[in-house]
């Protein structure tokens, strides 16, 4: 064993390579803090290489190793330079399985910091540039807290984001500790705003308003007496069936079976033929079109006649496309009025789609969410984050997604609720509700 | 970056002689081999002076990081050290006693929701963190135990199996105790849970301290590390110990362990206990730490991350297992500059980072048991074990099924 | 009662589904005493080579019938498929047939992450849609309903697994497996090239997990990466419920865990009085798996596996 080790002639290359290292960085160092940055990575790198290509190693290696990176690391130290320049976060999972809904968010976000930056901003009398730092958060709620120190790091003064509730929820407490404003443009659990952290806010209607919104329509205008409800056991379907169940109920209907499938399942078939027999005449889907489009299916193979409705999880292009034929007839709501209707919808719909290519989701709430961050800046004619903090809560901004004002706990007031349904092979708008 | 810290420490909280053997110059004759590094040669005849250096590293550290690096790295350390904590927890159960165990997160999460149910709003009970982290320790190891009991029987596959079973069993009765009862909240995750607090300093504001302020993620970091140097500790005495050896002799010819008068199935649900009470304690320190947890973070695929772990770092010796530990949780968050450096150059990302991780931890799985299945850092016993022998190897492939027991 | 009835053609299509995946890890397993837990990977792998071929068929001529289109695409995903078979055992298991248990075991953990993402890389994360080309004229019986396809399904899961049987008790490869089963050292004795036979079983598990892919997606319209990890586990179970290493076990233990499933998650929640409801489902395979395991390792309907070395 160890006549093997001192037989390999690179014995004496790392420490060789540390100094070599060392040199390097020594040469750079305390020029700009995000050089710092990176050196400190090809040390870590370097730490990584040796440890698979040279192994037993020996603890004073590392810990000679360690000692270099440290001193580097310490050298290196500096704060982010505060200028006239403005730094904005937005966060959304950019690797992953939503990754194009993640790119779409930022994108949303930096068009509108484009434009702003084009029309130059103000404040206390000095003009101010906007950048936007776009962060990934793969989804994780592990990830969300580290990016959300990452972007604490690099100096923020507000933050859009995050996509998902179970993201957003663990680093709101990150942004609400540092006392930066946090909106997220699509996260819609409702314990997000709960917490009551006054910095949260959000510019989408949250899973109760579209659950209310969805269980009032389906009574009311469907004509739903006996629904069931099923849901897909993540945060955003659980929630939205909940509170489809409480608003169904409070109109009128009765709630003839709850079932429960998981966001991988494909089978469907039993809990479908379980809701057969007990006749329903609605059945609710909280969850995503992955699910979606075979339930729609194996629900017509059964020969359960009775209509599918869904939340914003369904109502997108892949639910067509997994559903084919048997989507006819399928409602689905979405949040927000339908962009074709709105002043400026179509306008923003063009400026996009020239620089991003099609909408993906959610892109014009992160838009919006910018636009109602920077008037609150210019009302408190000041970036700082607790006069920002304390002037969200005036917002009047009339978005390309509708009116938007917050509530004291930072939701949305009376947000719009648009139902859609399928009819030959597409979404058509049914009818907004408030 | 902590991980070479904490390997060494690892050798030297052991006390003297096991230790010190690994590290001394006269390597060989523990048979590990020793480099040289210049300049730093006088440490090897000063283990009082290495020592008060390393301790200095270890309470300077997140000060260096966060201080180059930033918070976010600080973090990152942090992770580093919980599933530092897991991976030794693992290592008992697959590392020494060799029962694979694929369902290792099911005591990750059963700490950290025992955290949070006695210490958050969800119950109203705000018990203190010292109060509430060794009683989820020990929740989990009963589990350890309960979950343990009636796979004694079983080994290699079919113990891999059911284990994995216990796992899911666990994280779906977790997304779904909401009702009738409302126990876990379900998907929606417990949230608020309350940050540690120790000596009236709670862990969840920045701590202003001789003109200085202290973020939580450093006060972590050194709660961290204590723990994981006790882990440490226990985890070595462990393996020196009666119950070591048994631990070992059970892996190694369950039957013979028998013969020899080892009481085979307490020393199994003894490993199973020490294994989930490390996973329970690292859960309890999640709860606190995060502040919110949801059973998303408790799948499947977690379990086999702590596993690559410790097969990358080497199954039964602590360094290595806390190298492999560190490496895994660190390379991602390097892989991510990836990610940002294409953004920067091409525009796009070409090649996702996220997707290369979970290649790379197949691949390494597999490379690994192929050319080198002891793992970069090999305790020598397991070396011999694992290498692919004839003869040795053919007789632990006996039965599955202990008709004895 | 329709209901029912419904509830067992449900379980009984699904069950077919799980037996037909089930063969592959029983056929293993009965040889090498290995999971190969690739093998629900193998599964997912032929249903997307299949759609890719189907995409391009009905792109090339949209006139082609849907049969011939699917079967092109189950005549390509075959041959794929015995190839990646045969890979995966030459790569990752050949190498440690004398390791102990450990190692193949993470090995084959390795390589169902490495398929995953493979796939992932190559067909995206989206879930592919498959065409509606196979008939979905609906009958009733008993006043449930069942479609060509489901009958198809059955018919054809049974087809398969008399033919393999035929072919392990009848044909002198068969023979040379039953033998290689036993004791490899033994076979090899009496002049049975032991490597060829396990490459052979590889090979035909992953015919039949091809196969298996094509009648899954085609199901139920969609295949995705991920698909292959849950039905594997699910086959597994059934495999060893059944008794591993015996081939109408499987098929018993696959139907059994199908009819199971179904009708915990329909009845289920009636029964408890909505205390447990379908969120359970996927809890029961799982407790069957442990409850077999842990009281009668040899399954239904195998022999004892103890002691046999």
């Amino acid at each position: 064993m160890g006549a093997r080790v001192n037989a390999v002639p690179a014995r004496t290359s790392p420490a060789r390579a540390n100094l070599r290292l060392a040199r390097f960085s020594r040469s750079r160092e305390g020029r700009n803090p995000r050089n710092g940055f990176r050196e400190a990575l090809y040390v870590i790198n370097a730490l990584i290489f040796r440890a698979f290509r040279r192994t037993p190693v020996n603890s004073f290696k590392w810990l000679a190793s360690a000692i270099l990176l440290g001193v580097l690391a310490a050298g290196c130290g500096q704060k982010a330079e505060e200028g006239s320049t403005i730094r904005i976060g937005s966060v959304s999972p950019l690797t992953g399985p939503q990754t194009h809904i993640g790119k779409d968010n930022e994108n949303g976000a930096r068009l509108a910091v484009d434009e702003i930056n084009a029309q130059g901003l103000v404040l206390g009398g000095k003009p101010v540039k906007l950048e936007l730092i776009g962060e990934d958060d793969q989804a994780e709620p592990k990830t969300a807290t580290i990016v959300a120190d990452k972007l604490l790091d690099a100096g923020v003064v507000a933050v859009i984001g995050h996509l998902n509730s179970g993201t957003t929820i663990p680093a709101s407490k990150r942004y609400h500790d540092a006392g930066i404003p946090q909106i997220s443009p699509s996260a819609t659990a409702v314990a997000y705003t709960a917490q009551g952290f006054r910095n949260a806010f959000r510019v989408m209607a949250n899973d109760a308003q579209q659950g209310k919104a969805l269980g009032q329509f389906a009574v009311g205008k469907l004509g739903a007496r006996k629904v069931a409800i099923i849901d897909d056991r993540t945060a955003y379907g659980q929630g939205l069936a909940d509170e489809f169940e409480k608003a169904a109920r409070e109109a009128g209907a009765e709630v003839v079976a709850r079932e429960f499938t998981n966001d991988k399942a494909t089978d469907f078939s039993a809990i479908l033929t379980s809701i057969k027999g007990k006749s329903a005449d609605l059945v609710f889907y909280g969850g995503m079109d992955p699910q979606g489009g075979p339930m729609a299916q194996q629900m017509k193979r059964l020969g359960l006649n009775a209509r599918l409705l869904g939340g914003d999880g369904l109502q997108n292009a892949n639910f067509l496309k997994l559903a084919g034929a048997d989507g006819e007839g399928v409602v689905a709501s979405s949040p927000g009025l339908p962009l074709e209707g709105m002043p400026g919808g179509s306008a923003f719909k063009a400026k996009f789609e020239a620089k991003y290519g099609p909408i993906q989701l959610y892109a014009p709430y992160a838009y919006d969410a910018v636009y109602i961050l920077v008037e609150a800046m210019k009302r408190a004619d000041s970036a700082e984050p607790a006069k920002v903090v304390a002037a969200l809560p005036q917002t009047d901004y009339q978005g390309v997604t509708g009116p938007l004002k917050f509530d004291e706990k930072g939701d949305t007031v009376g947000g719009a609720v648009t139902m859609y349904e399928v009819k030959n092979g597409a979404w058509t708008v049914l009818e907004t509700v408030k | 970056m902590c991980s070479p810290s904490s390997c060494l420490s690892a050798c030297w909280c052991s006390g003297p002689p096991a230790c010190w053997a690994s590290a001394s110059p006269t390597g060989p004759r523990r048979g590990r081999a020793v480099l040289r590094v210049p300049g730093l040669a006088f440490l090897y005849s000063r283990p009082g002076l290495a020592f008060v250096l390393l301790a200095v590293l270890l309470a300077a550290l997140p000060f260096m990081v966060g201080g180059g690096l930033g918070n976010s790295w600080v973090r990152v350390l942090d992770f580093v050290l919980l599933y530092m904590l897991m991976a030794i927890g693992l290592n008992i159960v697959v590392g020494y006693a060799g029962l694979l165990d694929l369902g290792y997160i099911a005591f990750y999460a059963l700490g950290a929701y025992f955290y949070a149910w006695l210490a958050s709003p969800h119950f109203g009970l705000h018990l203190p963190f010292w109060m509430v982290l060794p009683m989820g320790a020990a929740f989990a190891g009963l589990f350890g135990v309960l979950l343990g009991a009636p796979t004694l029987r079983l080994r290699g596959d079919y113990l891999a199996i059911v284990t994995l079973g216990f796992g899911e069993i666990i994280r779906i009765f977790m997304n779904n105790l909401n009702a009738p009862f409302n126990l876990t909240n379900g998907p929606q995750g417990m949230n608020l849970i309350d940050p540690v607090k120790l000596a009236g300093v709670s862990f969840g504001k920045p701590l202003h301290v001789l003109g200085m302020t202290v973020p939580p993620t450093y006060l972590y970091y050194y709660l961290f590390l204590a723990l994981t140097l006790l882990a440490i500790g226990v985890a070595m005495r462990l393996q020196d110990s009666r119950v070591g050896r048994a631990w070992a002799a059970l892996r190694e010819d369950e039957i013979a362990a028998a013969a020899m008068g080892i009481n085979t199935r307490n020393t199994k649900l003894l490993a199973f206990a020490m294994g989930a009470t490390f996973g329970g304690l690292a859960g309890g320190l999640f709860a606190a730490f995060q502040g919110f947890i949801s059973p998303e973070s408790f799948t499947l695929w977690e379990s086999i991350l702590v596993l690559c772990m410790i097969v990358l770092g080497g199954m039964g010796n602590i360094a290595g297992v806390l190298l492999g530990a560190a490496l895994l949780t660190i390379i991602p968050e390097a892989l991510r500059y990836l990610g940002d450096l294409q953004r920067a150059t091409i525009g796009h990302v070409v090649v996702d980072p996220a997707d290369l991780r979970m290649l790379l931890f197949g691949v390494a799985l597999v490379s690994m048991m192929l050319f080198r299945p002891s793992g970069l850092m090999p305790s020598r016993q397991r070396k011999r074990e694992l290498a692919a022998e004839d003869g040795v190897a053919e007789q632990e492939r006996a039965d599955l099924y202990d008709s004895r027991a | 009662m329709e209901i029912f009835t419904q509830q067992l053609i449900n379980g009984l299509v699904l069950g077919s589904i799980y037996a037909l995946v089930a063969l592959g890890y029983t056929m293993v397993y009965g040889i090498l005493e290995l999971i190969n837990f690739a093998h629900g990977e193998v599964t997912m792998i032929g249903a997307m080579v299949a759609l890719t071929v189907i995409g391009a068929l009905v792109g090339l001529n949209p006139e082609l019938p849907g049969l011939i289109v699917v079967l092109g695409g189950v005549l390509v995903a075959i041959p794929a498929c015995m190839a990646l078979g045969f890979a995966i055992e030459k790569v990752a298991y050949r190498p440690l047939r004398h390791a102990p248990r450990l190692a193949p075991l993470i090995t084959a953990i390795g390589m169902s992450i490495i398929l995953q993402n493979a796939a992932m890389l190559i067909w995206g994360r989206q879930y592919v849609s498959f065409p509606p080309l196979l008939p979905q004229e609906r009958h009733e019986i008993l006043g449930a309903h069942i479609t060509d396809l489901q009958i198809f399904i059955v018919v054809l899961s049974f087809a398969i697994m008399g033919g393999l049987w035929l072919l392990v008790e009848r044909t002198r490869l068969g023979r040379a497996m039953r033998a290689t089963a036993q004791s490899k050292e033994v076979a090899q004795l009496m002049g049975v090239n032991v490597d060829r036979i396990i490459s052979a079983t590889f090979i035909i598990g992953s015919a039949l997990a091809a196969i298996a892919g094509v009648m899954v997606s085609a199901y139920y319209g969609l295949a995705h990466y991920y698909m292959g990890f849950m039905l594997g586990l699910k086959a597994f179970s059934a495999a060893v419920l059944g008794g591993i290493g015996n081939i109408a076990g499987a098929m018993l233990g696959g139907l059994l865990l199908g009819v199971i499933e179904a009708l915990g998650a329909g009845y289920i929640g009636d029964i408890t009085g909505g205390f447990l409801g379908s969120h359970y489902q996927d809890v029961f395979a799982f407790f069957v798996l442990i409850g077999v395991l842990v009281f009668r390792p040899s399954g239904l309907l195998g022999e004892r596996v103890a002691n046999r070395a």
